[in-house]
């Protein structure tokens, strides 16, 4: 087949035969699936959000209350990000480095959040966070309060968007060669220039990546957040809680305009963290 | 390292920084231990001391009760329409993108993982657009008396989205690592495309297929914001187990909450433990380096 190949017109290399059996079914079976589970309802919201009208649109967006959530949500979800990742690449190089008794298990343990139920996640935070709560009393005694306060969806999001650091640096930590370090320290370098010229740098597109998925995670988060959030509009009241409200308040427009725009921010979110997987990719290849 | 240390005729010892001294050691794996200890241990053991707070008669209860039970039902129904579909496509997926070359193959990865950057919120809104009663289609849905938006067939459509890609992200790294080769061996010794998936292709995949299916599971049983926009929180009748358990928290009914909390967390971490003993059977390769 491949020697035949060059031989075709340009226009039939599209209809060239292939050796496995299946291609138009799946692909035709995909494609179907896809667009009728997610990609027409997406598009249908954006229509809608459009027929809104710009006045409207306008009067949504420039709203304090939705500016307030807009600020919440986005503030604190790259507040949790960051967090993610200083703790991640922490989390990730004592796993890689170090040996200590129990790694295993503590590894396996990192993708908790992504498989326990963001409710499940909601109230156990909360309970623990609350002034009554093992972590909330002693913090209380000192007058911090965590639950019910934005400290408190700082907390949930940085449950949520924990794994994420970790298991995208991971494997780079893992697979590097340790020859450069070694080179470095013959050459002279101690332990603190080796880590901030040759360890760390050729982590940073994994690191960012891990950022840029937490932080997405983190905008859209509901569950998690709104049993330990408070819920108070303009302080604790993030954009998903309020397109909920909203919804309840048969406010359709509104919370199609606020959706439309969570959505674009994570069509950019998205595409950034195909770039930075790309850059990624081409920085492990060199 | 070694041949430099005998060429250069015994020098007195040098210790190169090729790692942290032991107390620099000993403190990041206490902070990251510590930080793991109050983000991930305490949320899952607060979970079962506070279900089993007023007893194992209340717990028990509570799992017993009839809208506990109608959510349980509720839930395993809505896993059980979501897994095979989205097990189907995921298989569909892997297949054509794994198997063949085509032009906007990159561009579908890419919205396959679309469902995973959406807010669940906003998920559970497209269809109340769609079906709901001032959506596209809610005046001729009413007018034939179809139910969708805050009825089972609207939290099926939500699960349906979230957890689209779960298989086919499992399936599509896996399946492109083993090339196709043995594929093609089949088609020259004359199998049929059925006796090639499931002689060839299945055998292959299984694991992977299984813990892809795993996860699809655990988040169709949690799912909880695109679920709660499209339920309408008719308790008895659309109320899934986290929705039952939001109802309960909300009424003060905290140790039934976290008994039926508890369900859900025994789940994620049967779940877990799955994984890991997969990763630990086929090596790193099969589970490392994921994301979703």
């Amino acid at each position: 087949m491949t020697a035949t190949a060059p031989t075709l017109a340009p226009a039939s290399r599209w209809r060239r035969r292939r050796v496995l059996p299946g291609f138009g079914l799946t692909l035709g079976f995909t494609l179907s699936y896809l667009a009728l589970i997610v990609l027409i309802p997406l598009l249908v919201l954006f229509i809608q959000a459009a027929g809104v009208g710009w006045g409207k649109i306008w009067a949504e967006l420039s709203n304090p209350r939705t500016l307030a959530a807009f600020r919440v949500s986005f503030g604190i979800a790259f507040m949790a990000a960051l967090l993610n990742a200083v703790f991640g690449l922490l989390i990730a190089w004592v796993l890689v480095r170090y040996r200590f008794p129990g790694r295993r298990f503590v590894d396996a343990l990192i993708d908790l959040p992504f498989g326990l139920p963001t409710a499940v996640a909601g109230i156990a935070l909360t309970s623990l966070y609350a002034s009554t709560g093992w972590i909330g009393r002693p913090l209380a005694a000192l007058d911090l309060r965590v639950a019910f306060t934005p400290a408190g969806i700082l907390v949930a999001l940085v449950f949520v968007g924990l794994p994420f650091v970790v298991r995208t640096v991971e494997p780079v930590l893992r697979d590097r060669e340790r020859e450069n370090e070694e080179a470095a320290a013959l050459l002279g370098a101690n332990r603190f220039d080796i880590l901030a010229r040759v360890i760390l740098p050729p982590l940073l597109p994994a690191v960012l990546t891990g950022f840029t998925l937490a932080f997405a995670r983190a905008i859209g988060e509901y569950g998690s957040v709104i049993f330990i959030a408070g819920n108070m509009p303009g302080y604790t009241e993030i954009m998903p809680l309020l397109i909920v409200i909203k919804l309840e308040q048969f406010d359709y427009a509104g919370a199609t305009v606020i959706a439309a725009l969570m959505l674009i921010a994570s069509f950019i979110l998205l595409f950034a963290i195909n770039l930075l997987q790309a850059w990624a990719r081409r920085r492990q290849g060199d | 390292m070694t041949e430099i240390a005998t060429t250069a005729q015994a020098p007195p010892p040098v210790r190169l920084p090729l790692t942290e001294a032991a107390h620099i050691r000993v403190a990041l794996i206490g902070l990251a231990l510590s930080f793991l200890a109050f983000f991930l241990v305490l949320p899952l053991i607060v979970v079962f001391v506070e279900a089993f707070r007023e007893g194992v008669r209340v717990y028990l209860a509570a799992l017993s009760e009839p809208e506990a039970r109608a959510a349980i039902r509720l839930t395993v129904l809505t896993a059980a329409i979501c897994l095979p579909l989205n097990t189907a496509f995921g298989l569909a997926a892997a297949w054509s993108i794994t198997k063949f070359q085509f032009r906007g193959k990159s561009l579908l990865l890419t919205l396959i993982d679309v469902p995973f950057s959406v807010s669940p919120v906003v998920a559970g809104l497209v269809y109340v657009l769609l079906f709901g009663l001032q959506g596209l289609f809610g005046a001729w849905l009413t007018a034939h008396g179809i139910k969708i938006i805050f009825a089972v067939p609207g939290i099926a459509l939500a699960t349906l989205f979230v957890t689209l890609p779960f298989v086919a992200r499992e399936l599509i790294p896996l399946m492109d690592s083993q090339r196709t080769t043995q594929e093609e061996a089949a088609v020259v010794l004359g199998a049929n495309g059925r006796q090639i998936f499931w002689r060839v292709t299945l055998p292959n995949i299984k694991w992977g297929l299984l813990y892809g299916v795993l996860l699809c599971n655990g988040r169709a049983i949690g799912e909880f914001g695109a679920v709660a926009v499209v339920s309408g929180h008719i308790i008895g009748l659309t109320n899934t187990m986290p929705l039952h358990i939001e109802v309960l928290y909300n009424d003060y009914a905290f140790a039934a909450a976290f008994a039926v909390a508890s369900l859900l967390t025994l789940m994620a971490l049967v779940t877990l433990a799955i994984k890991t003993v997969l990763e630990w059977r086929l090596g790193s390769a099969a589970g490392a380096a994921r994301v979703h």
